[in-house]
């Protein structure tokens, strides 16, 4: 559903993303793993479009996010959620305004199923009755998951997810993890997540991609990876400071 | 010497780029005025949050204005005999010059600054971001309201300001110069034509638009955080000031003339 041919993306001198290649299928949950910096959001946000790469393709429902105009950007992106690493909400509008953002900017439902929808979104994310809230009123965890339910309103095809897990404390994150697994059981979505953290990783990914020196090194499913015998997996699942990558 | 013109023409040429993109913002959020729905809701607050918010600051610093005006117009013309010249002087230099810059420069040190550091914190908070992968334009969305509410508050606050700044003149000229109130009043209808309030509106039109996609532009442009949002501020503000005063001064060459 989504493939990545020979992506390649600098940043002035420094080149984070080397002719990468990769392929996320319909309906599974791939988790890209790496260390701080290796270019996991910049991979996440060239295949949604917000950044344009140097060289290579991003396939997505036989079209290439690389080539096309605002407009068919526009109209690939309805189709996909993201879920940012900071949340994201909007300061100036209530909790209810956020979720129900992409309704009210892209279709003529009417007020009532609108509001309807964000109860639904916010119900899946365990976030009852909170649509009158401002965004500052939140704690770090219930914004990453009235993000979610932004993301999820509309109910799109793919999800990405950038750092779900980041500033949020263990218990927060495993729920947060818990509801991505289950998010994607109920809506059966493609999904995509960058992350760091091995615990998350494990658990929502169906497949598991480490990116190193700008490239996919390795992939497979959690078993795979964590039987891997590539020194450079090996050391980042293991968080040892010692080994091939350099600190 | 060749290396004092080369960093010239690399800040002549960052100028252009700077000034070509500014230009470009400026037509695009021109296109979103004309061609998306804005929300009307959108629109309004930021008309309310540009003028009346602004309100109380513009009155006082006009009914100063106008208040040195005739101080230091009085100061010369007592000299010669002509106080009865105070309030033509009042009124025009209001209407076409200090209304208009006075207002430009007290929005661009208010509502521009917080217009960029709102922006520029959208933008390093990552929902500039999200706006866009919820297939939502920034421009439309964030720019194009700003400057319709702009260039509609600018020039109501210069008129707004002109009429504070002759009444600050009346003050002084009346209660402490001893003109007479009629003698003001008839003055100031007498020395104001048509042309001279509206070069002054059509002036705080074009600062209007200054102020919004400088603002917008920095804003847009921040990165670094916290600091590039402060940077960013600043910049805004410094910038509108510098392209207002230039501006109007190619104005009011431009009004002398015709």
């Amino acid at each position: 559903m989504i493939e990545i041919i020979n992506l390649c993306k600098s940043f002035e001198e420094h080149q984070v993303l080397k002719n990468l290649n990769l392929t996320i299928n319909k309906g599974e949950t791939s988790v890209i793993i790496g260390c701080s910096g290796c270019g996991k959001s910049v991979l996440l946000k060239s295949i949604i479009g917000l950044l344009k790469p140097d060289s290579g393709q991003v396939i997505i429902d036989e079209e290439d996010v690389t080539r096309l105009n605002e407009e068919g950007l526009n109209r690939l992106r309805l189709k996909f959620g993201m879920l940012f690493q900071g949340a994201a909400l909007f300061d100036s509008l209530s909790v209810g305004e956020n979720v129900g953002f992409i309704l009210r900017e892209h279709t003529d439902t009417d007020e009532a199923t609108i509001a309807k929808r964000v109860r639904e979104s916010l119900d899946l994310v365990g976030l009852e009755g909170i649509e009158d809230l401002m965004p500052s009123e939140l704690s770090g965890g219930m914004k990453k998951r009235a993000a979610l339910a932004r993301a999820i309103c509309a109910r799109p095809k793919i999800i990405l997810y950038d750092e779900p897990t980041t500033g949020v404390d263990p218990i927060r994150a495993d729920a947060i993890n818990t509801l991505i697994r289950r998010l994607h059981d109920k809506l059966e979505v493609t999904s995509v997540a960058v992350t760091h953290d091995m615990v998350s990783a494990y658990k929502i990914a169906d497949r598991i991609c480490m990116l190193y020196d700008g490239k996919i090194i390795e992939s497979g499913s959690v078993e795979e990876i964590k039987n891997s015998k590539h020194p450079v997996v090996q050391q980042f699942i293991s968080g040892a400071a010692q080994g091939p990558i350099e600190t | 010497m060749k290396d004092c013109l080369s960093i010239l023409g690399k800040k002549m040429l960052d100028g252009l780029h700077y000034t070509g993109e500014l230009f470009l913002l400026g037509i695009r959020a021109l296109h979103g005025i004309f061609t998306s729905r804005l929300k009307r809701r959108q629109v309004i607050a930021q008309m309310s949050k540009i003028g009346t918010d602004s309100l109380f600051i513009v009155s006082l610093c006009s009914l100063f204005v106008g208040i040195v005006l005739v101080f230091q117009s009085a100061y010369q013309m007592q000299k010669l005999g002509a106080e009865k010249f105070i309030a033509h002087l009042v009124a025009l230099s209001m209407c076409r010059e200090l209304g208009p810059v006075f207002t430009a420069l007290i929005i661009a040190g208010r509502a521009g600054a917080s217009i960029s550091a709102e922006l520029g914190t959208m933008k390093v908070t990552e929902q500039i971001d999200a706006l866009e992968t919820m297939a939502a334009n920034p421009i439309k969305y964030l720019i194009s309201p700003r400057f319709l509410a702009l260039a509609t508050m600018l020039p109501l606050l210069t008129i707004y300001a002109n009429f504070i700044g002759i009444v600050g003149g009346y003050m002084v000229a009346v209660w402490k110069l001893g003109l007479t109130s009629a003698m003001y009043i008839n003055s100031t209808f007498d020395a104001l034509v048509l042309k001279d309030i509206f070069s002054g509106l059509f002036k705080s039109v074009v600062f209007a638009m200054i102020i919004c996609i400088v603002s917008c532009y920095q804003g847009l442009r921040t990165e670094g955080g916290a600091e590039g949002v402060g940077k960013a501020t600043t910049l805004a503000v410094v910038v509108s000031f510098v392209l207002i005063i230039a501006a109007d001064c190619l104005f009011t060459a431009f009004f002398y003339f015709i």
